[in-house]
């Protein structure tokens, strides 16, 4: 026992001691990361490859990673923030965390709704969250967009997410932007009305309830369909396209801006507009059944045969500016 | 003369008495600043935040949380203390690979526990199917997505904290005043009742308390169940509406909260002390038909619920996974060892510290430093881990920026966060309680009596606590530091936030594969993780059953002092 623990001590010793003297390599780019290891590294290992740069990440939550590049400041080893949902990428702009890129490669790429309107933050892949249905109990002319979900025709036949996921919260701060808060208020009350059992802790139980028959429509991610659909080419689930005679379907982004005090800016932004080209963005997307940000790259075979969309053409910055006004209305209506 | 000498004994006395007081105090240091810090979101602006969660968040996460502190405590102190009184004092058909076994549930990360009950039990598992194949549409089950649901998944993964330490309890508080109770005439039931249970007390209400915390702290099972709580709401005020001004202001209600039931637990059993190791072990009780049956069906049961069958459904998932298993495995492996094994050696240091502290200065104020420096099990991991991180970064900018003033620019970098040391304090910071609770219980039972006669023999202090203590308490080190290592290997949020550059561990990996729903691939490591933490934690039960039986041979037969 004594042995191990002055073993122990020494390695945190030499650990503690050791560890702030490493100096950064010359060819290294810095990433944090709230989008996951697997969906990233395959990117990363292909540009290393090309240019030779290495690149370093760091993954966590979008949350405490925006806390840890605050509290770092100007410390801070990050050259470029990625995450998933347009709401955190806004958040690390307001917080004045990344920095602007005038790259005009990027916004020739990167549609102007997908993208920060002062240019810190760019789409890298679109994530469409709409309307799924069971393919025989539901006729797909029953169906419309998301608020007339909230019809009563829908009672005991609807199941959701938990609002506490960020992505229904996003998609109510878009709807509070096209229908007003208080209609709004209206359509997600009446979806806590038709829900058939408690909301789900994520999208592919909500898929499964319906495939089981415990409820009949659901509103996904179009890429957790992509992923069951995979699994089982027999899958008696369709997606529809939700609010198409509207203002287009729902649609997120995952994404990354360089940061504010990046060591490397110049690298980062070479990386972060290869991110946007061909090869990237259509790995990009391939890697989780997600399309492209780029409109010039066709998405996977699989994911096209979903067919085509007219999607919601409003700023996705939005969804940030308005995400806490959605989280009070979803606890207002007892959607939890 | 002597008055004198008296007098500047009683001085000497105060002196030292202070010196402990100041050393439990500065072991709660890692855990004071963030406190602090989750204290200071009392005053934070954002009263917009706060008057919505006081509106309409507030009042149901109070109520579910209080559901299922109570129904967690109740139901971790009734399975824990009678599987341990049977495991320790009774005898019936597979008693002794039992009393191994029923440690297993703890290896399995709670969120797992949930997500198995779920995909298992709910409307879409396969259970319902049948049912409803079998005896048509209508069949079917409660909600397990509901309070008593996640209560129960709760409950399995809690029960062994109750357990490990109530059985060392029973297996060494005496077999003679039981015997003595069986002398007075009590049965088994009675003599449980009125003699083992009362003096197990504390060790029970230490295992509880232990459970109850890590239930506050939880965020992985009720996130899985949907289970509004403190945690999650805390999550959402942080992540949803961006306030982590809210989130700090929910934090320090919780912790308050939880202060006050530590402080109640302490106060309820003021009076009363614990002392006296037994000679003779209890000659146990051999149940027979029903009751042997019913003993062993119990402990089947909990372990088909707490670990067949979620393990049998991992390993299933993992099967299917295998191509995820590669060299870095290795890596993942050795450093979720390397963190754990660490942390339970520091934190068991601590501990035992602390209880000292504790027990050679009793004022109030050591015992208070001493009830601060173990809350930190029950907040929640991100809320700690944004507490140690801000202060340490902060600190990290301010020595840098006088290092740069005396050296220039260029000359040396200095971080504080994301260093291993940072990482093991925020480790101490969080799972301190859990090493402090069964070595204080055990080190409580030693009497007082007996330091004083061994001073009178002139055994010095480090004497005293080497060949006297340490012995004495071994198997309570021993269970805070299988607990401590366990519930390193599976801590998320802080390994998350604070590791260094590159160290990622087995945890991390599950927490990568399930951020996005990936609960097959997640197998892989889970499995992984419930094998490199089991291996460890059976090696030691084993030993520690080994030496319990040794040391009850030779230990003294002590008086209760009261």
């Amino acid at each position: 026992m004594k042995s191990i623990s002055s073993l122990t001590w020494c390695l945190v010793a030499v650990a503690t001691l050791g560890l702030p003297l490493v100096a950064a390599a010359d060819e290294e780019l810095v990433v944090y990361s709230a989008r996951q290891e697997h969906l990233i590294k395959p990117l990363f290992d292909r540009y290393e490859e090309e240019t030779g740069v290495r690149i370093r990440y760091v993954t966590d939550d979008a949350g405490p990673l925006i806390q840890r590049l605050d509290s770092e400041g100007r410390r801070t080893r990050a050259d470029l923030f990625m995450t998933v949902d347009a709401g955190n990428l806004w958040q690390a702009g307001e917080r004045d965390l990344l920095a602007e890129t005038d790259s005009e490669r990027l916004r020739e790429r990167i549609p102007e709704h997908l993208r920060d309107p002062e240019d810190r933050w760019f789409g890298l892949s679109l994530r469409v969250r709409t309307i799924v249905h069971h393919a025989e109990r539901v006729d797909p002319d029953e169906l419309g967009g998301y608020a007339d979900l909230a019809d009563p025709r829908w009672e005991d036949r609807l199941c959701l997410r938990t609002s506490r996921k960020v992505y229904n919260q996003s998609l109510v701060a878009m709807l509070m932007e096209t229908h007003g808060r208080e209609r709004t208020e209206e359509i997600v009350s009446g979806w806590v009305d038709n829900l058939a059992a408690r909301p789900f802790s994520n999208d592919t139980q909500v898929m499964q309830a319906i495939e089981a028959g415990q409820c009949d429509v659901g509103i996904v991610n179009s890429y957790y369909f992509g992923r069951l659909e995979t699994a089982d080419p027999e899958l008696p689930l369709r997606l529809h396209w939700a609010d198409q005679e509207d203002a287009g379907v729902h649609v997120n982004i995952s994404g990354a801006g360089i940061t504010r005090h990046a060591s490397n800016p110049e690298r980062a932004q070479h990386f972060l507009e290869w991110l946007a080209d061909e090869e990237a963005q259509a790995l990009f997307g391939a890697l989780n059944h997600e399309y492209p940000a780029n409109p010039a790259i066709p998405p996977s075979p699989q994911v096209a045969a979903w067919g085509p969309f007219r999607e919601q053409l409003i700023n996705v910055s939005i969804a940030g500016e308005r995400q806490r006004e959605a989280v009070m209305l979803m606890d207002r209506v007892g959607y939890r | 003369m002597t008055r004198v000498a008296g007098a500047s004994r009683r001085g000497r006395r105060r002196r030292r008495g202070l010196g402990w007081t100041a050393l439990a105090w500065l072991i709660a240091l890692p855990l004071i600043i963030p406190l602090l810090v989750v204290f200071w979101g009392i005053f934070a602006p954002d009263p917009e935040a706060w008057q919505h969660l006081r509106e309409h968040v507030l009042a149901e996460v109070v109520a579910n949380t209080a559901w299922l502190v109570v129904g967690v405590a109740v139901g971790t102190g009734l399975l824990g203390t009678t599987l341990a009184w049977l495991v320790a004092t009774c005898d019936f058909p597979g008693r002794r690979h039992f009393g191994w076994a029923l440690l297993l549930p703890m290896a399995m990360p709670a969120y797992v526990m949930g997500f198995v009950l779920i995909g298992l039990l709910e409307y879409a598992g396969p259970v319902q199917s049948l049912m409803r194949e079998w005896f048509g549409p209508d069949a079917g089950l409660p909600e397990i997505r509901s309070r008593l649901g996640v209560t129960l998944a709760l409950v399995l993964v809690l029960y062994p904290y109750v357990y490990l330490i109530a059985r060392n309890a029973f297996a060494t508080q005496g077999g003679r005043a039981l015997e003595t109770a069986r002398s007075l005439g009590m049965g088994p039931v009675s003599g449980f009742f009125r003699v083992a249970l009362p003096l197990a007390r504390p060790w029970i209400a230490a295992g509880i308390m232990l459970s109850v915390m890590e239930t506050l702290a939880d965020f992985g099972t009720v996130a899985v169940f949907n289970y509004e709580t403190f945690t999650t709401a805390i999550y959402s005020t942080w992540y949803g509406m961006f306030s982590l001004e809210g989130a700090m202001k929910l934090s320090s209600v919780l912790v308050f909260f939880v202060f006050i039931v530590l402080v109640l637990e302490q106060l309820s059993r003021r009076r009363a002390r614990f002392t006296g190791f037994s000679g003779t072990p209890p000659s146990r009780f051999r149940l027979r038909g029903w009751k042997a049956g019913a003993a062993t069906g119990l402990c089947v049961f909990v372990l088909l619920l707490g670990f067949a069958i979620p393990a049998g459904q991992l390993m299933l998932w993992a099967i299917g996974e295998l191509a995820e298993v590669d060299g870095r495995y290795f890596g993942f492996a050795g450093r979720s060892l390397g963190l754990a094994a660490m942390a339970a050696v520091t934190a068991l240091i601590l501990a035992l510290l602390l209880s000292y502290a504790a027990r050679r200065a009793p004022a109030l104020l050591t015992q208070l430093g001493a009830r601060v420096a173990t809350l930190g099990y029950a907040i929640p991991g991100p809320v700690l881990a944004v507490g140690i991180f801000v202060p340490l970064a902060g600190l990290g900018g301010l020595l840098q920026g006088a290092a740069d003033r005396l050296w220039g620019e260029d000359a040396i970098e200095i971080v504080l966060h994301g260093t291993l040391f940072a990482l093991l304090a925020a480790y101490i910071a969080r799972f301190l309680a859990v090493a402090y609770g069964p070595v204080n219980a055990n080190l409580l039972r030693v009497p007082h009596s007996l330091d004083d006669a061994a001073r009178g023999m002139g055994v010095g202090m480090f004497g005293l606590m080497s060949r006297i203590h340490l012995p004495l308490v071994r198997g309570g080190l021993l269970t805070g530091a299988i607990l401590v290592f366990v519930d390193v290997m599976k801590e998320m949020p802080i390994t998350l936030m604070m590791r260094p550059f590159g160290w990622d561990t087995l945890a991390i990996r599950i927490y990568e594969m399930t951020a996005e729903g990936h609960w097959e691939r997640a197998a892989v490591p889970a499995v992984v993780l419930v094998l490199v933490g089991l291996i460890p934690v059976i090696l030691l039960t084993l030993r520690l059953e080994r030496e319990g039986q040794g040391v009850r041979g030779r230990a003294e037969e002590m008086p209760h002092a009261a």
